[in-house]
This record gives C-alpha cells, sequence and structure tokens, in this order.
C-alpha cells in the first residue's frame, strides 16, 4: 500500500505513436494523493490515451507510469480493485435495471446488496434501483457509470471526462459526487475539456495539446500568471461596460464612479483557462 | 471461478430479456415438439425431424447467440467494463460458453425425448450434442471477436451458419456436396446421430469432429491474438 507521502499516480516520459502521429510527447506528471487532478486538452489531444495507458488498456511507446507505486504494465486482475476506471465510452447493460447493473460487478467483488443500494443511494439512483437501464435518461446514465466506480470503493478513480454532453444541471451534480469523493480522501484523476468544470474541481490542472503538457499548476494559480492586462470591469447603471487598467490613478477612478452611483457590478479580468488555452495553442478548447 | 459465475449469473437474467438470443434456444425443439407431433407422412423415417432439427440446432443456435453476446458486449463497450473489473478474457468466455452449451443442452434434451432413444442411447445422444455445440460455441467466439459490432457478427454469421446446418441436408440431394461435407463436423454429427441404436460407433466421425475442433481452436486463438476484444 502506498504511503501518504508518495505521489498517487507517477507519470514519467510517456510516449505514445499512432502511425506518424505522436500522440503523447514525453509526458511527466506527478499527482498527489487526495486531490483532483484535472488533464485539459480538446478532442484528440491524447487524453483517453494517457488513461488508457495509465490503468493498463494500452501500452506506451516509452516512458512509466505507476498507481499506487504499482507500474501500470504489471498491473493484475486483483490490481483493479483499488482503482475505479469510468471511460468516455463505457456501457451499461440496457436491458438490466440499475440495481443487476451494479450487481454484475458487486459479484465480481464479493460485495453484498447492501451496499449496491447504498451506492445507488449516494448518486440518487436508489427510487430508479428497478428501472432498466435503457429506460434511463442520459444523465442518468452517467450517474449509473459512476455508480459503477464507487461500488468498489477505489482509493483511485480515472474518469474520462464524466460530464460530457450532458446539461449543465446535471454537470453539475455529476460535479458534486466527484468532490464527495474528493472529501473521502480519493485521487481524481478526470479528464474534460470543460474549463469551467476544471476550474470548479481541480486542485491541479494539466493542459494538453499535441500529446504535450502546454502548462500546470492550480488553476487560479495558471490564471494569474497569464494575467497580462490587469484590469477592471464595470457594468454602469445606464448599461454601459468601463475597463479600467491597473495604474496609480484606478483607485481614484473607481472612487469617482462609486460616488456618482454609477456601478451595478464590478469585476477584474484575469483570464480562465480557455483563454490562456487559446493564448498558448491558438486553439479552443473544445 | 467466481468471475465464470458472474458471467454465467448475467447472461441467464438476460435469457428472458434478450429476444434474439432466447429465439435461438427456443426455435428448434418448439418446431421439433410440432412437427414431431403434426406430421405423419408414409415413408418418413422414424423421428425424422427430431434428428434433422438436432443437426441444425448444432450448426446454427450456438454460433448465432455465442456471436450476438460477444458482439453486442463489443459495441455497447460493457465487455471493456468487464475487463477493467478483473474479469479475465477466457473467464469471460467461459462464463459465455457455459451459458450457450448448457441452454443448448436443454434443447438437446427435447430433440432426444422427441426420438424415443434408450437411456443408454439417449447419454449417447447428449454427448454427441455436446461436442457438437462445443465446436459451434468456439466458431460462434471467433466470429465474435472478429466483429467489431452486431451488424459485422450478423453478416458474418449467418453464411457461416448456413453452411454448418444446411449441409448434412444438402449433402442428402447431392454426391459431390456429400464428399465436401465429410470433413465438416455438423455432417459428422449428423452420420453419429443416425448410427445410435443401429450399430457400433465408428472412431472416423470422431476424429474427423476432433480435428475439426483443433483446427477451431487454432483459428480461435489465431484471431483472438490478432483482435482481442478491440
Amino acid at each position: 500500500m502506498n504511503t501518504k507521502s508518495e505521489p498517487a499516480i507517477t507519470i514519467s516520459g510517456i510516449t505514445m505513436t499512432f502511425g506518424e502521429k505522436q500522440v503523447l510527447n514525453h509526458i511527466d506528471l506527478s499527482i498527489r494523493q487526495g486531490e483532483i487532478f484535472g488533464l485539459l486538452g480538446p478532442s484528440g489531444a491524447g487524453k483517453t490515451t494517457l488513461i488508457k495507458i495509465l490503468t493498463g488498456q494500452q501500452k506506451a511507446d516509452a516512458g512509466y507510469s505507476a498507481i499506487n507505486g504499482i507500474c501500470s504494465d504489471q498491473l493484475k486482475g486483483s490490481d483493479y480493485r483499488q482503482f475505479g476506471i469510468m471511460m468516455d465510452n463505457f456501457g451499461v447493460y440496457e436491458r438490466f435495471s440499475c440495481f443487476d447493473n451494479l450487481k454484475i460487478f458487486a459479484k465480481i467483488y464479493h460485495i453484498g446488496n447492501e451496499e449496491i443500494y447504498k451506492t445507488l443511494e449516494q448518486v440518487g439512483l436508489k427510487d430508479a434501483a428497478k428501472t432498466p437501464a435503457s429506460r434511463l435518461s442520459k444523465g442518468m446514465k452517467s450517474r449509473l457509470r459512476l455508480a459503477r466506480v464507487f461500488l468498489i470503493n477505489p482509493s483511485v478513480l480515472f474518469l474520462d471526462e464524466p460530464t460530457s454532453g450532458l446539461d449543465p444541471a446535471t454537470a453539475e451534480e455529476i460535479q458534486n459526487l466527484i468532490f464527495n469523493e474528493r472529501r473521502k480522501g480519493k485521487t481524481i484523476f478526470l479528464t474534460t475539456h470543460n474549463m469551467t468544470e476544471a476550474a470548479k474541481l481541480c486542485d491541479h490542472v494539466a493542459l494538453l495539446h499535441e500529446g504535450s503538457i502546454v502548462e500546470y499548476g492550480e488553476p487560479e494559480e495558471i490564471c494569474r500568471r497569464y494575467n497580462h492586462q490587469k484590469r477592471l470591469k464595470l457594468h454602469l447603471m445606464n448599461g454601459t461596460d468601463v475597463e479600467l487598467p491597473h495604474t496609480n490613478e484606478t483607485g481614484l477612478r473607481l472612487a469617482e464612479y462609486f460616488s456618482k452611483g454609477l456601478v451595478e457590478t464590478i469585476h477584474s479580468t484575469e483570464p480562465n483557462l480557455e483563454t490562456v488555452f487559446m493564448e498558448l495553442t491558438g486553439k479552443g478548447l473544445s | 471461478m467466481n468471475n465464470i459465475a458472474a458471467v454465467f449469473v448475467k447472461q441467464w437474467k438476460d435469457t428472458l430479456k434478450n429476444k434474439t438470443v432466447l429465439i435461438q434456444f427456443l426455435m428448434f425443439p418448439a418446431m421439433t415438439l410440432l412437427m414431431e407431433n403434426a406430421v405423419k407422412l408414409d415413408g418418413m423415417p422414424e423421428h425424422f425431424f427430431a434428428q434433422l432439427f438436432a443437426v441444425m440446432f448444432v450448426g446454427m443456435a450456438p454460433l448465432t447467440s455465442t456471436s450476438a453476446i460477444i458482439a453486442e458486449e463489443k459495441e455497447q463497450n460493457t465487455l471493456r467494463a468487464l475487463m477493467m473489473s478483473n474479469v479475465t478474457p477466457v473467464q469471460y468466455l467461459l462464463g459465455v460458453g457455459f451459458y450457450v452449451w448448457l441452454l443448448c443442452m436443454a434443447g438437446s434434451v427435447v430433440f432426444g425425448l422427441c426420438s424415443g432413444y434408450s437411456a443408454q442411447d439417449f447419454v449417447l445422444f447428449l454427448s454427441i450434442m455436446a461436442a457438437g455445440l462445443l465446436l459451434s460455441i468456439l466458431l460462434g467466439a471467433i466470429i465474435g471477436i472478429w466483429s467489431r459490432n452486431q451488424m459485422a457478427a450478423t453478416s458474418l454469421t449467418v453464411p457461416v451458419m448456413m453452411v454448418f446446418s444446411f449441409l448434412p441436408m444438402l449433402a442428402m440431394f447431392n454426391e459431390t456436396i456429400e464428399k465436401v461435407a465429410e470433413f465438416v463436423y455438423s455432417q459428422q454429427i449428423f452420420l453419429l446421430i443416425h448410427q445410435i441404436g443401429t450399430a457400433k460407433l465408428q472412431g472416423k466421425p470422431i476424429l474427423i469432429i476432433a480435428a475439426n475442433l483443433l483446427f477451431a481452436i487454432g483459428i480461435f486463438l489465431m484471431v483472438y491474438r490478432k483482435k482481442r476484444f478491440e
């Protein structure tokens, strides 16, 4: 078992090529235990490939990766008890009820029915326990797939685009579930191209572009680092917007606006992860 | 063993829900019950339908259902989820294979009972069916592993199934086909079933079935190494 000081996930020099295309280029990352790590990048950036390599579904051309100290290439069947893996394309048994979907995996891991109901309650599917998966909405199916991961109570969770294609309300529900797992001390490796989600959930993020990590750090810290403009944005009562650059006079001008009662809202204009990504790569995240 | 049982139980629970597969198990036994009781023609060999349908069942039901089950799991990516849950490919195939074999054996009991065998011949009949079913399950697994999705599996399964299930019937009408069919396991199953109760079983059919089995295992390993469950 891993000690608290050791990283939960170690990635060193991972390189992967499909034909002529280099999908991953010397990726180095260290993910601490108990943190939510977000790998951000547009479709085709290599996010899913990295998860596949980490979880032993695919072999890298070069490099080393390990989860809880176990080399990804040497993962044995029993090791999968420690990891919950929810890939973007993992399906559910459509003809089976939510309960029966989990029962299959519960049998594999010797988990009782009580735990199944507890997990269904955790993801808000207790009332749908007997409903066939084919009759679930997309959001409910996502929760069911998440329940499959939570059921085995793993220490490390790999979530590939967990909120992809969901409406904002359902996505938020899923995000809350993920955040609850972190509170329990789980390490979570998630991929997303939703920068709001990453900024909200992740302790650290890495921006992946064409197989290379172009930036790494805490979301807020990254945004601060790229805050070149340093401006305040005022929305005035008359509906107009005013931007104030950070200068010696900013305070005086702000005071003037406030004293005249003109200000409706005020915001600082740091870049978000999306704009940072665009600045670094010239491309958007979605 | 636990993982094989988990896959088996999953399939078992799916039996009544998966109409495509269920019909494969029921069609020929039901037709046998119907035809054996409803059609009696002068000059028709005794228990003609039971024995004919039994051979067709061997070539059709296990092959179609095994390939359909595997292809569906691949298409819906539930198989990948199982593989990431400590279930090995061998355990999965054993779980599915045993499930198909068991249900097909239940169907075989119907054919055996309709054929009016003595207890000893009934056991012999079931043994012959068991061997044939095993071979067809292996062929179904090859198609399931080879195919990317259910549609691809169906387009491969239909011609293969037609060849193996109809060959013994066609061999009755054409000498050339009979000569070719001699090397095919379903024809040998057909011949063995017809030898039950009439003469001592010959070694040649058993050898041909064994050779077919070895050949199928070889192809299975080749296909599995190439495709895995991708």
